[in-house]
């Protein structure tokens, strides 16, 4: 029972009145802000992120993931009564959740939203706890090739999933790469892409990449499209669900559960692919697939179950192998990393309070969620009012102090402008930034086993097929590249004869 | 299907991976190659021009092929604003300290949306004022200046 003592220590630093407090505050704030519509959970955990930077690494850590999960919650909520979700994993729960509401159940969804994220998420925090180890233990035996690979399999995974054209996601993954370049070489202590500027010698600060990319060119694309949104916050009533209602979320949120807490382990795969896959499934089972899209209260819980529960599962391959599973992820990577921790298998052995803290402070994290979230609903619905006129500049007010903040310099603030516009041009092009951002965050890591690799094998590139666990993931990575081209190859043949045929 | 190359969204798209990509080749020429046994600070970052500068190439070709137009309108005036009142914030840090950088930022991004009314904007400006000071200076304990007067700089 090694998971149990374990677990035991991690509920002894999680525990603590001060830990609590944070754990408390972050889920309050991350439901806050992310309640806000159009602010999606990765603008919230960027612009929060700033304020954990004083607390010490466990307690940072902490409350870091309070936030991510008040910032999930509140997307979803968002979702159900605005439909103007933030994220494309709260997407899915929109489109049975806002006819809900529309529907005048608006409340019913919103508590079959929490008590389903609540279900997965301990349910899938439990398998962080017994997996996490064993994954840690196995990445033991990694060299460079493998990691190599891993990444590699990790950037394709976000480039085939992202939505939209591949030759332009894998483009995003290249530019990403380039991005995280930006700074001194650890090997020689070139300063490069720094053009002489001194902020830039630590690289672009990936809070200044983030909101950029996210929240500035969001704004401006909300800016320059119209139209009203209805909202449907003023008849959140009789918030229980009846007992029909819970019979017919159970299976729904196990399953939803069992997938998310799956596809979250993988590097790569974001936890909208979770959510997605989730409902289709239901849809697939039910008795009456019609009644999806019109409000069928499984199509809320199944997707916001395996959203919640690949949230969790994220943190195995973050925290074990150091490699983030989404752009999320990443940030929480970035934000250890400014503690001074290196994530990866070492992590386990050298900071088990703070692997089983974590673990903890997530059951502890998911309760507080539902506490806070159940008697509170009403005035999380009342928030989502808010018109959009007085959010932006807010939003962009707190973007700007926080990156300001970073450096005590304007410089970051001039960069996140700069990237603003960047991500406003890409978006408009539709090249997805998600790619970008995990290339941006991978990339030195990227660079330096490769590095490594060559170096041990004197320049060989065959040490990636020959060794056999970086054999597997380059050959997964492959075929998921094949499996994407081929058909549109086909089809481009097909088209090309009949336009032979017909001209 | 004809569409101008402005409004050719691939072609576009191609067209900044390309300059990217070959932008960055050409800074890193400067920097050693090194061997592949021994790779030099140089050898990812041209790696990684070339292969951007392709991809760039492949999606113009496909953006000629398909001819997809941009959709919707570019929003060129908020993008400017929000752009232009970050700056100003960052300049204005420097010089008049927080309350007066944190107004002119929310007073000139608010002046880019659509539903612009002064009442509305100046009360905004104060109440985010009071709340970047009660959050970043009281709360965080950052050192900044709530006013200032420094243009010696």
């Amino acid at each position: 029972m090694d998971v149990l003592s374990n677990l035991a220590l991690g509920f002894g630093v999680a525990l603590t009145l001060k830990n609590l407090a944070y754990c408390f505050l972050g889920v309050f704030l991350g439901t806050l802000i992310g309640v806000l519509p159009g602010v999606g959970p990765l603008v919230t955990i960027a612009m929060l992120l700033p304020i954990t930077f004083g607390l010490d690494p466990v307690s940072s850590l902490i409350m870091l993931a309070g936030i991510f999960y008040g910032a999930q919650y509140g997307g979803s909520t968002t979702a159900i009564l605005v439909n103007m979700p933030g994220e494309v994993s709260s997407a899915v729960t929109a489109i049975d959740g806002y006819q809900m509401a529309r529907q005048g159940r608006a409340g019913p969804a919103l508590a079959t939203a929490a008590i389903a994220s609540f279900t997965a998420g301990i349910i899938s925090t439990l398998l962080v706890a017994f997996f996490g180890p064993l994954v840690g233990k196995w990445a033991l035996e990694f060299g460079a090739a493998e990691y190599f690979s891993l990444m590699l399999m990790g950037l394709v995974f976000s480039a085939v999933l992202a939505h939209g054209d591949l030759v332009k996601s894998l483009a995003m993954v290249v530019t990403g790469l380039m991005l995280g370049i930006v700074g001194t070489d650890v090997t020689s202590g070139l300063p490069r892409f720094s053009f002489g500027v001194a902020e830039l010698l630590d690289g672009v600060g990936f809070t200044v990449v983030a909101v950029g990319l996210f929240a500035v060119s969001e704004i401006v694309l909300n800016l320059a499209r119209s139209g009203p949104v209805e909202v449907f916050s003023k008849d959140v009533k009789d918030l229980m669900p009846t007992w029909a209602d819970i019979k017919a979320t159970t299976m729904p949120t196990l399953r939803g559960t069992a997938l998310g807490s799956f596809f979250g382990a993988l590097p790569g795969v974001t936890a909208s692919v979770a959510s997605f896959s989730a409902y289709m499934l239901e849809k697939k089972l039910a008795k009456d697939p019609d009644r999806f899209g019109k409000g069928a209260i499984e199509g809320v819980a199944a997707p916001e179950a395996a959203n919640n529960a690949a949230a969790q599962t994220h943190f195995i391959p973050t925290l074990t192998l150091g490699i983030p599973a989404t752009a999320v992820m990443a940030l929480v990577l970035g934000a250890l990393t400014m503690q001074g921790i290196q994530p990866g298998p070492a992590v386990m052995t050298t900071k088990p309070e703070l692997f089983w803290g974590l673990v903890a402070s997530m059951l502890v994290g998911n309760v507080l969620l539902l506490l806070l979230n159940l008697p509170l609903v009403g005035v999380w619905a009342r928030l989502t009012q808010v018109p959009y006129r007085f959010l932006f500049p807010a939003i962009l007010v707190f973007a700007s102090v926080g990156n300001y903040s970073l450096n005590n310099s304007a410089i970051d603030v001039y960069l996140c402008a700069a990237i603003g516009v960047l991500g406003y041009v890409f978006a408009k092009l539709e090249c997805q930034p998600a790619p970008l951002i995990l290339g941006y965050v991978l990339g030195p890591m990227l660079e330096e086993n490769l590095r490594r690799a060559l170096l041990m094998s004197d320049g060989s590139f065959t040490v990636f097929v020959t060794r056999p666990i970086s054999l597997v993931f380059l050959a997964v990575s492959a075929a998921l590249l094949l499996a994407m081209v081929l058909p549109a190859v086909r089809r481009g043949r097909a088209r090309a004869t009949d336009d032979s045929e017909a001209g | 299907m004809k569409t101008a190359l402005a409004a050719n969204r691939d072609f576009l798209a191609g067209l900044l991976f390309l300059a990217i990509g070959a932008g960055g080749f050409a800074v890193a020429l400067s920097y050693p190659y090194g061997s592949v046994q021994q790779m030099g600070p140089g050898f990812f970052p041209r790696s990684l021009g070339v292969i951007l500068a392709g991809f760039g190439v492949v999606t113009m070709i496909r953006g000629l092929r398909s001819g997809e137009r941009v959709q919707g309108e570019w929003g060129w005036f908020p993008l400017a604003a929000l752009s232009a009142s970050m700056v100003a914030f960052g300049w204005l840090m420097g010089h008049v300290g927080l309350v007066p950088s944190v107004a002119v930022l929310t007073m000139t991004s608010a002046y880019a949306g659509r539903e612009f009314r002064w009442g509305e904007a100046l009360l905004l400006a104060v109440a985010m004022s009071l709340i970047a000071v009660a959050i970043f200076i009281w709360g965080l304990g950052l050192p900044y200046e709530l006013f200032a007067f420094d243009f010696g700089r």
